[in-house]
């Protein structure tokens, strides 16, 4: 495939990855903004929600429509349920410590991961996409000699990741609105922005921060749905967006939500347009190497580059509020 | 008998025991002790870091991995002698702590768990990358030819037990020591209030960085000798779970006690064993303590010994 082609087809591919891991990191945002933990636990929700689209899809059966809607709805709902329940029984009574936080939802996240393992088995399941039409995508090209429209081979997208995202558009807009526009956003941000006063002012904020954290899964889990007809769900799937979701929460400044959605729109896309313009780029300019940009490798800059800059700026690249 | 002879004598006893265990034990429990002995170690060199600093790393795999691939990759690869390999395993973990700590100390608190457990996944991906040398995660074994220290077969179960024992007891006796020192004092100090023994004239840093580099160097100690005792080194002791194993063996035996370490990793590592008896998913257990335990005893098993019978308990 022509380079211009392969390009747009990656910046689509990473937008999709971008929806998903917006929804995921603004879960891990919201956490950490208003109740000032971290969340280790984040990646093992998005793999639950996974899963129990799956269970979902299986019991309803019928038209792959029907499973994944309820999915949608039922997901979201059980695995902010278990966590509402993490919350109260675990995080209150350790009084939000953030150090013996990480150390107990580090063993949440075992506890998760192993139950279902014990439960769903080791195996990866795919989802069905309730539509999956595919899109020829045209592309105006020379044609030998004269221009015309063509088809290269390869160059289509689904009408479900297009879809994708735009519902991860809709969610996050939603989110905005609930944060700026309704009480409970109110009572959010005001727990955020000073605990003890809000306390004062008889915000119940232990409610809140059940609430925020049961949300906060809630979205991953939602994330998960969306993504799983893609990429089946396995009970190792979350390491791998808590990793990228860290990535987003600390580039975008933590505890800040806008931050952290343009974070995982540079995240999303630059992850799959590193493996395409990494080695072009390369090749432009020395063109005797080859670069064999791997997932991995990527992985490595990733991981090095969200050390590197809680190291010099701990604020976030796009925060400006010390924590 | 002063408070430091009593303390002395209670880890010698220790000692003098998992000696004599070495002619009683069944060669199942033989076998699994070196294996705690070992473990413990490593738990020891986390302990000086987390325990008595008061720096939470979620890194420490980092250093056992650069030990043990240290001195793996010498002998396989590059054709060295078993002992200058070990040394060159020891040596890569000094470095690897040295290097990680001039970036992480710039932090604290929840950015330096970040940083450590990010910078340990890089490493941890750096070795699946490398794989032609590494073998990745399938690993590599270690031949029985490369494993005679000194014409002691380390192969042989008596003597890998000795071994194990002498790291272990060389490992105990220095943080032992390490502690009663001033310099031990003042990490203690600093766990304590930082600023105030900053504004007391400490140079904090410096103190900071020389527990991470005694912690990264006994973790990589550890790492080195489990690769040439068992005879296998792999990616799987270079990812997360593994730098959350000494965090659970010290919150559980106790942060901030000599003894701690090894009561930890003896509990956890029979616990494990008598659970995948009934389960594959034994991290289960480790999942299910570690949440016991910061609900109900952040200061661990020697901590509350300490707490209620004995207050000198170094």
């Amino acid at each position: 495939m022509e380079f211009g082609p392969h390009l747009i087809l990656a910046t689509l591919e990473g937008a999709v990855t971008a929806a998903v891991l917006a929804l995921t990191a603004v879960g891990l945002s919201l956490v950490f903004g208003v109740m000032r933990v971290v969340n280790i636990a984040h990646g093992e929700f998005f793999m639950l929600g996974a899963v129990i689209a799956w269970y979902v899809a299986q019991l309803l059966g019928g038209h792959p429509a029907v499973g994944f809607v309820a999915a949608l709805v039922i997901a979201p709902l059980i695995v902010g349920g278990i966590a509402v329940a993490a919350d109260m029984t675990i995080l209150k009574r350790i009084d939000y410590d953030p150090e013996r936080t990480i150390v107990a939802t580090i063993g949440l996240l075992y506890i998760i991961q192993q139950v279902t393992l014990m439960t769903y088995g080791p195996e990866a399941r795919p989802v069905e996409a309730p539509f999956n039409t595919r899109i020829e995508l045209p592309w105006f090209d020379w044609l030998e000699t004269l221009f015309g429209m063509a088809q290269p081979w390869g160059w289509s997208i689904t009408s479900y990741k297009l879809f994708v995202i735009f519902a991860a558009g809709a969610v996050l807009c939603g989110v905005w609105a609930m944060m700026a526009r309704t009480r409970i956003g109110l009572l959010m941000r005001a727990t955020q922005a000073d605990r003890d006063i809000a306390l004062a002012f008889g915000i119940p904020v232990e409610r809140v921060y059940a609430l925020v954290f049961g949300i906060g899964a809630g979205l991953a889990a939602l994330g998960a749905v969306l993504i799983v007809p893609i990429q089946q769900a396995h009970y190792l799937m979350g390491e791998s967006p808590l990793l990228l979701a860290f990535v987003v929460v600390i580039i975008g400044g933590l505890g800040s939500l806008k931050g952290t959605i343009y974070a995982a729109i540079f995240i999303g896309l630059s992850d799959s347009l590193v493996l395409v313009l990494l080695p072009a780029l390369v090749g432009l300019i020395f063109p005797e190497i080859q670069i064999d940009a791997t997932p991995t490798l990527s992985k490595i800059l990733a991981t090095l580059l969200v050390g590197l800059v809680l190291v010099f700026r701990p604020q976030g690249l796009f925060g400006t509020r010390t924590t | 008998m002063s408070m430091g002879g009593r303390a002395l004598g209670l880890h010698l006893g220790l000692l003098v025991v998992l000696f004599a265990l070495h002619f009683v034990l069944p060669p199942y429990h033989h076998g699994n002790l070196a294996r705690i002995m070992v473990l413990a170690t490593y738990a020891i060199g986390y302990n000086v870091l987390f325990g008595y600093t008061g720096l939470l790393s979620l890194g420490h795999a980092l250093f056992f991995a650069a030990g043990m691939y240290g001195m793996g990759l010498a002998v396989s690869h590059a054709g060295l002698s078993p002992a200058i390999a070990l040394c060159v395993g020891v040596l890569a973990g000094a470095l690897v702590s040295f290097a990680l700590a001039l970036l992480a100390l710039r932090t604290s608190g929840v950015a330096f768990m970040i940083v450590t457990l990010m910078f340990a996944q890089a490493g941890y991906l750096t070795i699946l990358y490398f794989g032609e040398w590494t073998r990745g995660d399938e690993g590599f074994v270690i031949q029985a030819a490369d494993r005679v220290l000194w014409g002691f077969d380390l192969s042989d179960p008596a003597n890998r037990y000795f071994a194990a024992l002498t790291l272990f007891a060389v490992c105990l006796l220095v943080s032992l020591r390490l502690v009663r020192r001033p310099f031990g004092r003042t990490l203690i100090a600093i766990r304590e209030n930082e600023e105030r023994v900053r504004m007391l004239g400490y140079d904090t840093w410096a103190h900071k960085m020389g527990a991470m580099v005694i912690s990264g160097t006994i973790s990589a100690a550890a790492g080195a000798a489990y690769g040439i005792l068992f005879g296998y080194v792999g990616a799987s002791f270079a990812a997360v779970p593994h730098s959350i194993l000494p965090l659970l063996y010290v919150l559980l035996g106790g942060a901030g006690t000599i003894l701690g370490p090894f009561v930890g990793a003896l509990f956890m590592f029979y616990l494990i064993d008598l659970a995948s008896g009934i389960t594959t998913a034994h991290m289960l257990i480790a999942g299910v303590v570690l949440v016991l335990l910061t609900l109900f005893a952040p200061q661990g098993l020697m901590g509350e010994l300490r707490r209620r019978l004995w207050k000198g308990l170094p």
